[in-house]
């Protein structure tokens, strides 16, 4: 039965999160996109919240939480809404746990997730893009072969976040490239593993605040227990619409940012003598903006559910995905018109977030629901 | 909690929405569109019967949660209406409008009638032979801007008495003269109150000093009669007043608003209903071409053709969603202005885009009056400026999120 109200426990959760994001991540957003660092202090008080925590089971020490992805798309929108830097720092973990939990063998889950239950940030992460201007999901470059008892990877990939610090990461490659989405597989891989390299950090538009790498993978030899689910695999498009999902709702959560402080600018900031909010210049631009960032919301919220109800999301999270990655741009690039020329300078944020929002028609599988 | 899923009682009774546009309208939409005011009676026949037993209806039904009718059963009536409206245009926007039933008028009669007068007015629409309701606010000096209303009550004794010329009147030939139903005129009952002093008034059919002075010739929807109506002297019982005659702040204009709260969902709905019509028939189209449109690839490996094609789709579901949360805001009792007029602006614009896509997707065939896809980028384009264009929709979204007042923001 249609109903667009959240329940009380996602109005909480919600509320507790905006706050954060407003209160907290906020103020540290322009520091950390001009130094390139998050504070540690901020990273665990995130951590409290226990977006990554909440939702390994309870024998492994965690809160044993049931995921849905309407929650994670609400928590995901005020992170992003905070800063999308910082956001996608402080869930990163999730990319490695959450697989494991959803699609993992019993052993994989004893052996890795205990270290998600503890008070401290656990970095991990997952690999994902790969440097190609056609990057397909489906279609993965980095192979792996089966080679005696276990499995030998080759390739590169791109924009994997946290690579340096984290302990282990999963690594996304194709077992069969017959079968598009179902041949690809994931492998817990040591980042210590001989053939493993690490780049220097990349440089990158946007998203500065965030540490992400290149991978390289030469010849890289893992064991069969490696693969991610084992012998059954995984549902690798399942994942993928889950990240679909948490990165478009991010996006609304920059738009949102964006529409805000244009908003209240423009209603302080004056020309010819009234505030420039009162021109229908720049109010059908705001107005605009306020429909384009609900219509995406109610996209990226339906994805969710589909993916709630267990279906296939695949057409709706890559819509709505496509979605906010077009209107994201068009309504920070809207954020930055209103300012006018104060826009283009760095000490408002909405440079900023057009920046960061250009990312989302790049980028895919960095975060996750 | 929120939720996407249609119960299964709803998507049956919108299976059979689906086959009235199926074998009802569709067979004589083209005929309607070239023969634009040829009535299809045959049509209109079969609509009232039907309807009677569909419960085809428009309005914002106050009344229920005043008297605590609807009790403890969740309130869909707004929200089965839009998804209807959007069934019934697929099948054919022009003919959904021409259907006989209480219409605009009828959610005027809903939002600002007393008891005694919704008994009165509405229930003609139950029984007999088809009858039409309509609502004349706009005038030949005005339309946006509808507190400039110069029609004219006048109380002399016992009646009002009409003066003004009425336009852009929805079904006002088949109401006025060709039905047994009516038409709410706003007229204003003291010029210098401004839009407290505009007040809703229902004039019966073939009422003396009301006649339909032209009907229109159209871009699209030709199947709908759009009527000029002229008031001399029109003479009115004093309980046609829908409401109360006395001037205030709270009064009449705020009725007008309370009704597009509830008919620009509808609209919407409507437009996305010509939409999806234009999409299938794109969809289908690919399909025989064997075009695939390949959903999870790399959007750089897209062809134009599937990129516009997801971009119609995706664009009409946001426009879709939009306009379920304002009807859903509606059953629930919430206040949807901004909501309904977002739903509106986004759904008259997308659909407007979506169907010139469609002509343009389908090449020279497209273009070829013998398919529909050009009848309904025409048909479109009149919910982008019906029932608030999409500029005024846009100021009253933005008066909503700045807060501004309409004296603020104009």
């Amino acid at each position: 039965m249609i109903d667009f109200e959240l329940s009380e426990e996602q109005q909480m959760i919600r509320d507790s999160v905006g706050a954060f994001a407003r209160e907290k991540i906020r103020p540290a957003a322009r520091p950390a996109d001009e130094s390139g660092a998050i504070p540690a202090a901020l990273v665990s008080e995130a951590w409290q919240f226990g977006f990554v925590s909440g939702a390994i089971p309870e024998k492994f020490g965690g809160g044993g939480d049931t995921r849905s992805a309407v929650t994670g798309a609400i928590v995901a929108e005020e992170l992003g809404f905070g800063d999308i830097s910082i956001g996608l720092h402080v869930l990163a973990p999730r990319l490695f746990a959450f697989p494991i939990v959803e699609m993992g063998t019993d052993d994989q889950r004893a052996k890795y997730l205990k270290r998600f239950a503890g008070a401290d940030f656990a970095a991990a992460t997952a690999a994902v893009m790969e440097p190609r201007f056609d990057y397909d999901l489906s279609a993965q470059h980095v192979s792996a072969k089966r080679d005696g008892a276990g499995y030998v990877l080759n390739g590169g990939k791109c924009y994997v976040p946290l690579a340096a610090e984290s302990d282990s990461m999963l690594i996304y490659a194709t077992t069969d490239a017959s079968k598009g989405y179902a041949g690809v597989d994931g492998f817990i891989v040591p980042r210590t593993t001989a053939g493993v390299t690490i780049s220097e950090r990349e440089k990158n538009m946007g998203l500065k605040a965030l540490a992400t790498y290149e991978l390289t993978l030469k010849d890289c030899h893992v064991g069969a227990d490696a693969r991610l689910g084992g012998d059954k695999g995984i549902d690798f498009s399942r994942l993928m619409c889950e990240s679909r999902v948490a990165f478009a709702a991010m996006g609304v959560g920059v738009m949102n940012a964006a529409f805000e402080y244009a908003r209240d600018y423009a209603k302080e900031r004056k020309a010819f003598g009234v505030p420039i909010a009162t021109k229908q210049a720049i109010a059908f631009i705001l107005a605009d903006m306020a429909i384009e960032i609900d219509a995406a919301r109610l996209l990226v919220w339906e994805a969710a559910y589909e993916l709630d109800k267990g279906r296939d999301a695949l057409k709706a999270s890559y819509l709505a995905k496509n979605y906010v990655a077009n209107s994201a741009l068009k309504v920070t690039d809207n954020g930055v018109q209103v300012l006018g020329g104060h826009g283009y300078i760095r000490e408002h944020p909405v440079e900023m977030w057009l920046r960061n929002a250009r990312g989302f028609s790049a980028i895919e599988g960095i975060a996750t629901v | 909690m929120i939720d996407f899923e249609l119960e299964p009682q709803i998507l049956s009774r919108l299976q059979m929405f689906h086959a009235v546009s199926e074998h009802m309208m569709r067979p004589i939409s083209r005929d309607c569109d070239e023969h634009e005011h040829t009535k299809p009676t045959q049509f209109y026949e079969s609509m009232w019967s039907a309807s009677a037993a569909a419960d085809i209806q428009v309005g914002n039904d106050r009344s229920k949660k005043a008297d605590g009718g609807a009790a403890a059963a969740p309130r869909r009536a707004n929200l089965m209406t839009v998804l209807s409206t959007e069934e019934l245009c697929w099948g054919d926007a022009g003919l959904y409008l021409s259907t006989p039933n209480s219409g605009l008028g009828g959610a005027a009669v809903m939002a600002a009638g007393t008891p005694e007068q919704k008994e009165r007015f509405l229930k003609r629409f139950k029984e007999g032979k088809p009858k039409w309701g309509a609502m004349a606010i706009t005038e030949p000096s005005f339309g946006s801007d509808s507190s400039q209303v110069t029609t004219t009550a006048t109380r002399d004794g016992d009646h009002w008495v009409i003066n003004g010329t009425k336009i852009f009147c929805t079904a006002g030939e088949m109401a006025a003269e060709k039905s047994e139903g009516f038409v709410v005129v706003w007229a204003t009952v003291d010029k210098s109150a401004g839009r407290p002093g505009i007040k809703p008034f229902v004039v019966e059919h073939n009422t003396a000093g009301m006649t339909v002075a032209r009907v229109e010739n159209k871009l699209g929807i030709r199947a709908s009669d759009t009527a000029a109506l002229i008031f001399d002297n029109c003479r009115i019982p004093l309980d046609a007043l829908l409401g109360s005659a006395e001037v205030r702040k709270e009064g009449g204009f705020k009725d007008v608003m309370a009704t597009f709260d509830a008919t620009r969902p509808i609209v919407a709905a409507m437009a996305i209903g010509v939409g999806r019509a234009a999409l299938d028939f794109v969809r289908d189209f690919l399909e025989q071409q064997d075009v695939a449109v390949r959903y999870g690839i790399s959007p750089r490996r897209l062809t134009a053709v599937e990129r516009d094609f997801m971009e119609m789709e995706v664009q009409l579901q946001a426009a879709r969603l939009l306009t379920w949360r304002a009807a859903w805001m509606l059953d629930t009792g919430k206040r949807n202005s901004l909501e309904a007029s977002m739903a509106k602006a986004k759904a008259g614009l997308a659909v407007t885009l979506i169907t010139q896509k469609a002509v343009e997707l389908l090449g020279p065939l497209g273009y070829s009056r013998k398919i529909l896809v050009e009848k309904w980028m025409r048909d479109a384009k009149i919910n982008d400026i019906f029932e608030g264009t999409q500029q005024i929709n846009m100021i009253i979204i933005a008066r909503r999120i700045l807060n501004y007042s309409s004296k603020e923001l104009n």
